[in-house]
């Protein structure tokens, strides 16, 4: 059995003294896993992806992403955190509107000093593998949804993280771009990339994870092993 | 409350930033302009006044007895201009002693019957007009203490014409163009003048146009051709008088209204970029307000008011300010004129205020004009951050900097917004053109009062005391006191080690042509006598006959260097050659300086009363101090080092100065903190999305400030050429309000370092406005941004 990569240990999230976001949680996911976290609105689901990021720390309980206690991070730390361990992909892409392709895609290891030369390569091999390098040159507002949330993965992968977290990848995307994501996230996991997918997306997450966890007003409702990984053979991407 | 008013209200309380700046900047903006404004009014509404009222005289002519006639100068009233006309009177100079206060100064007495007519209608302030010979109406000086002032009854004794005459005071009067120091009746003036000297005639002159220099020196011109050559002997405008009987406040006004000049343009940039960003950052809420309603005129209403509900509590503040600021200021005017003027001027304040909230509402509406014509279905769409293709050259650019990546991000963001960007260079750009201009002021003021000090030591007459008084009472001055035995003196000086020169001073007062009071006159003995002067033009006097003067004396008596002037010292013309223009502030420059030698004929006694000496380079001024004393132990005199004595009026420009500089470099600061506030709303966003992908804190507030950078080095490197600019023009002015040419020594004041530190002033204003945003960023939860559209 392969080394979890996160474990989350009663777990809590309370805002502003309302009802607990997440209540008692404690998950364990394993390296290689692709994870989907589902549930409906107001379950929790991004409160534990943000928690999991160190974007949001835990009312109680700890957190922990491969060795590292997230839940004690500070705000300096929990950056060099997300640089070293994360990437993530965001429903709206969150790409930065006023930087090409290429400078959007090196950001993350540029922040975290890597030479611009080397940071250049690497981008360079990222969209070459996601089969977007003619747009390095382009600025997002010119690309489609299903180019755009590529130009995000690519830069999700940049710093090699140990966990891809990704936030409804297909919220914003039509059919056709919301497959080729789904492709490219299996294509990911084929090549053991870790993955913990937020979605409401039922076939999404039965395409893409291993495993399902379901999130009912912020406790686990379920846990289910779905699938062994249905990815077919690809170009390694890391 | 309206619904209008709930959303001016929720904007004011919204916005608590932008709130402070506007009425910080309004508030500097006035108070400066109350100052300037009332100082202009105060320093020369009394002077103007008494003009009016008495038809004062804009030329006092005084001409040559023996080259002219008196018909000769009852018909220069009819030269061109000329719209009244009163004489000829004839003039002698007095010098008179009295009983009560001994010898006094040489004053002009004119012989006039009546004190009334169409020019220089004379004031008596005491006592009756003259009705016969044997009686003077003396001219008040209320700048002089009581003590000094005219008595009614005394007796003043002429020791210097033949028999000794006397003359009663019977009245005291005041003439505001200073035509005379004392009238008499027109029979007694010609027994006054001395056997050998020539008598005089003084005209009166108005013209119908005599408000600049210029003007009245083309009248001068025209009554100088009415009259035969060489007759007019001398003359004084009218603005020379109003300038000397303003006071030292007037030198405050140029620069007052530069630091106004400089808080308008402000005000304007900043409240015209504090709304601007408002409607820009508030576009998605202009949209919900016109989809529930609000008209255009609705809307930019609201804005507008958002900016004038601090723009009044500014403005009432800068009242406020300004006028408890004029009132130790304005407290010199009121001891010349006896006065107790506050200085607040009710027109003044009310116009100020009046024009800073037209300029802040018609700033505001342009501002707030594009939030009336956006179209709500795109106001509604729209994000904050800017739109696609706005400085993406500097963003790949900048990316390619050999720079850490968080530091490039920031340098490309004001190439984003270029017209805020603009704004805000051009209010760092002041705010840096203020310090320039002040720190330059400040030296140029001090250079001024440097040329004040003639040495490192001074031998003053008289011995130090070694106890207390007999009876323990205050020490009483017993008489002006005598010069010190110039041999001994010198010969200790000389004899003491350090010495590098010396100069020895003698005071005594002339009378010159066409000047009405005497001129105190300094004359020089020993090697150093230049030491601390500064020359405008031509040289140092180096032979007895020669004698420099300031501006003033130039253009008082229409001469320039290398003319040849009669002075008259104790009865005994002496004809001088003025070689150089030097640039001396002592008795407001009328002050000739000149070799002992020159007046060796008039008064041979003249002994040296002050000694400056000067010190070689690394001796101490004390140790040579207790030696030059030992030394001077059986001479009536004492060495003392020389202190520098800082002159009130140079404190309280570097004191207002100071505070304004303060007011403008801190608008500055908020006008970057306005706009780094706003660029970070705008770009929350993004921010989210840097910290998201590992941005740390540190990183964040290096870029934040990366993006003021570039703003900031134009901003000085526009702003210091402008403050040396508006330095050497303000100073110029300064120095033209009270009549003096500056020296190149006191205006050019700045080293090339020094402006280069300057231009980086730009970036350290830019640097401090930015620093509580970018701490604000570092703070910003990272998914509080994210969830911010």
């Amino acid at each position: 059995m392969t080394v979890p990569v996160i474990e989350l240990s009663d777990v809590s999230r309370r805002y502003d003294g309302g009802p607990p976001a997440l209540d008692g949680v404690s998950l364990t996911i394993r390296a290689g896993e692709a994870v989907a976290i589902l549930g409906p609105s107001g379950s929790g689901k991004s409160t534990l992806l943000n928690l999991v990021a160190g974007l949001d720390r835990p009312s109680s309980g700890m957190v922990t992403v491969d060795r590292v206690r997230v839940d004690k991070l500070g705000e300096a730390g929990s950056a060099r955190y997300r640089r070293a361990k994360i990437g993530m992909v965001f429903q709206f892409f969150n790409l930065l509107d006023d930087l090409t392709v290429a400078d959007n895609v090196m950001l993350p290891a540029q922040l975290a000093g890597t030479a611009r030369t080397v940071a250049q390569r690497r981008a360079g091999e990222l969209l070459s593998t996601l089969g977007i390098d003619r747009l390095a040159r382009a600025y997002p507002g010119r690309l489609s949804g299903g180019e755009r949330q590529r130009v995000a993965v690519a830069r999700a992968l940049m710093n090699r993280p140990a966990l891809l977290l990704a936030d409804e990848p297909t919220g914003a995307l039509d059919t056709a771009s919301g497959e080729e994501v789904r492709q490219l996230l299996n294509e990911l996991h084929a090549e053991g990339q870790t993955i913990v997918l937020v979605t409401h997306d039922l076939a999404l997450a039965e395409s893409c994870a291993t495993r399902t966890v379901q999130l009912v007003d912020g406790r686990v409702a379920a846990d289910t092993t779905s699938k062994a990984s249905t990815s077919s053979p690809v170009e390694p991407v890391r | 409350m309206s619904a209008l008013g709930k959303v001016v209200r929720s904007g004011v309380g919204r916005r608590r930033v932008q709130t402070v700046v506007i009425g910080l900047v309004v508030m500097i903006a006035v108070t400066a302009a109350v100052l300037g404004g009332s100082l202009m009014v105060a320093s020369r509404a009394p002077f103007d006044r008494a003009f009016d009222q008495q038809h004062g005289a804009h030329l006092t002519a005084q001409f040559d007895a023996g080259k002219t006639t008196a018909a000769q100068l009852s018909a220069s009233a009819h030269a061109t201009g000329v719209t009244a006309a009163a004489g000829p009177f004839q003039t002698a100079v007095i010098t008179p002693a009295t009983s009560r206060m001994g010898p006094a100064d040489p004053i002009t007495v004119v012989g006039r019957a009546d004190p009334g007519g169409p020019v220089d209608a004379i004031t008596l302030t005491n006592g009756r007009w003259v009705t016969g010979p044997g009686e003077i109406v003396l001219q008040t000086d209320l700048r002089l203490p009581l003590v000094f002032q005219p008595k009614l009854g005394d007796v003043l004794r002429l020791p210097d014409l033949p028999g000794s005459p006397t003359l009663t005071v019977v009245g005291t009067a005041r003439s505001v163009s200073e035509t005379a120091g004392g009238w008499v009746v027109p029979e007694q003036a010609a027994t006054l003048t001395a056997a050998w000297a020539l008598g005089g005639y003084q005209m009166l002159y108005r013209f119908a146009t005599a408000g600049t220099t210029a003007e009245v020196d083309a009248d001068r011109d025209a009554v100088q051709a009415s009259v035969p050559a060489g007759a007019l002997s001398g003359a004084r405008s009218w603005l020379t008088t109003r300038t000397n009987s303003a006071g030292n406040t007037v030198l405050l006004v140029p620069f007052l209204i530069a630091f106004g000049v400089l808080g308008v343009l402000m005000a304007v940039l900043i409240i015209g970029n504090v709304i601007a960003g408002a409607v820009s950052t508030g576009t998605h809420r202009i949209g919900i307000l016109k989809a529930l309603g609000f008209t255009p005129n609705q809307v930019v209403r609201a804005y507008t008011v958002q900016a004038l509900i601090p723009a009044v509590a500014g403005a009432a503040l800068g009242v406020v300010a300004g006028n408890l600021l004029i009132i130790p200021i304005l407290s010199q005017t009121n001891e010349i004129y006896g006065t107790t003027d506050s200085g607040v001027s009710p027109w003044v304040n009310v116009a100020v205020v009046a024009g800073a909230l037209a300029l802040v509402t018609a700033t505001a509406l342009a501002a707030a004009s594009r939030a009336g014509r956006l179209r709500t279905v795109d106001v509604l769409a729209v994000g904050r951050t800017p739109g696609p293709g706005r400085g993406h050259w500097a963003a790949r650019l900048a990316a390619r900097l050999p720079l850490p990546r968080p530091v490039t991000l920031g340098l490309a963001h004001p190439f984003a917004r270029v017209l805020r960007t603009a704004t805000i260079v051009a209010a760092i750009a002041f705010g840096a053109a203020a310090a320039t201009f002040a720190v330059g002021l400040s030296a140029s003021l001090n250079q001024v009062e440097a040329t004040e000090s003639h040495g490192d030591v001074v031998i003053q007459p008289g011995r130090p005391e070694s106890g207390p008084p007999p009876g323990g009472g205050p020490q009483v001055a017993s008489g002006p006191p005598r010069g010190p035995d110039p041999v001994a003196v010198v010969k200790a000086i000389t004899a003491q080690s350090g010495t590098s020169g010396y100069s020895g001073v003698a005071s005594t007062e002339v009378t010159a042509a066409g000047l009405t009071d005497s001129i105190e006159t300094l004359a020089f003995t020993g090697d150093n006598s230049s030491y601390g002067y500064r020359m405008v033009s031509g040289t140092w006097f180096a032979q007895p006959g020669q004698i420099v003067v300031a501006t003033p004396f130039l253009a008082a008596t229409h001469t320039q260097v290398g003319d040849t002037i009669v002075l008259t010292d104790h009865g005994t013309p002496i004809t001088v050659r003025i070689v150089g223009e030097v640039f001396n502030i002592e008795n407001r420059g009328m002050q000739i300086l000149t070799a002992a030698a020159t007046l060796a004929a008039a008064e041979p006694d003249l002994l040296a009363t002050t000694y400056n000496i000067t010190l070689k380079p690394g001796t101490d001024p004390a140790s040579y101090v207790t030696g030059l004393n030992a030394t001077l132990s059986g001479v009536e005199a004492t060495a003392m080092t020389a202190e520098d004595e800082t002159d009130e009026l140079l404190l309280i420009v570097n004191a207002l100065t100071t505070l304004l500089t303060l007011m403008l470099v801190t608008v500055a600061a908020l006008g970057v903190l306005n706009m780094v506030v706003l660029e970070t709303r705008e770009r929350v966003h993004d921010l989210g999305v840097h910290k998201a992908l590992g941005m740390t804190p540190r990183q964040t507030i290096a870029m934040v400030i990366a993006s003021v950078v570039v703003t900031g080095l134009i901003g000085g490197a526009i702003g210091a050429p402008i403050g040396v600019m508006l330095q050497k023009t303000i100073l110029g002015e300064m120095g033209s309000s009270v009549g003096f040419n500056l020296p190149a020594y006191v205006i050019n004041i700045y080293h090339p370092g020094e402006l280069v530190l300057f231009g980086l002033g730009g970036l350290l204003i830019a640097i401090v406005g930015a620093l509580l945003p970018a701490g604000w960023a570092a703070r910003t939860r990272t998914a509080t941004a994210l969830r911010t559209e």
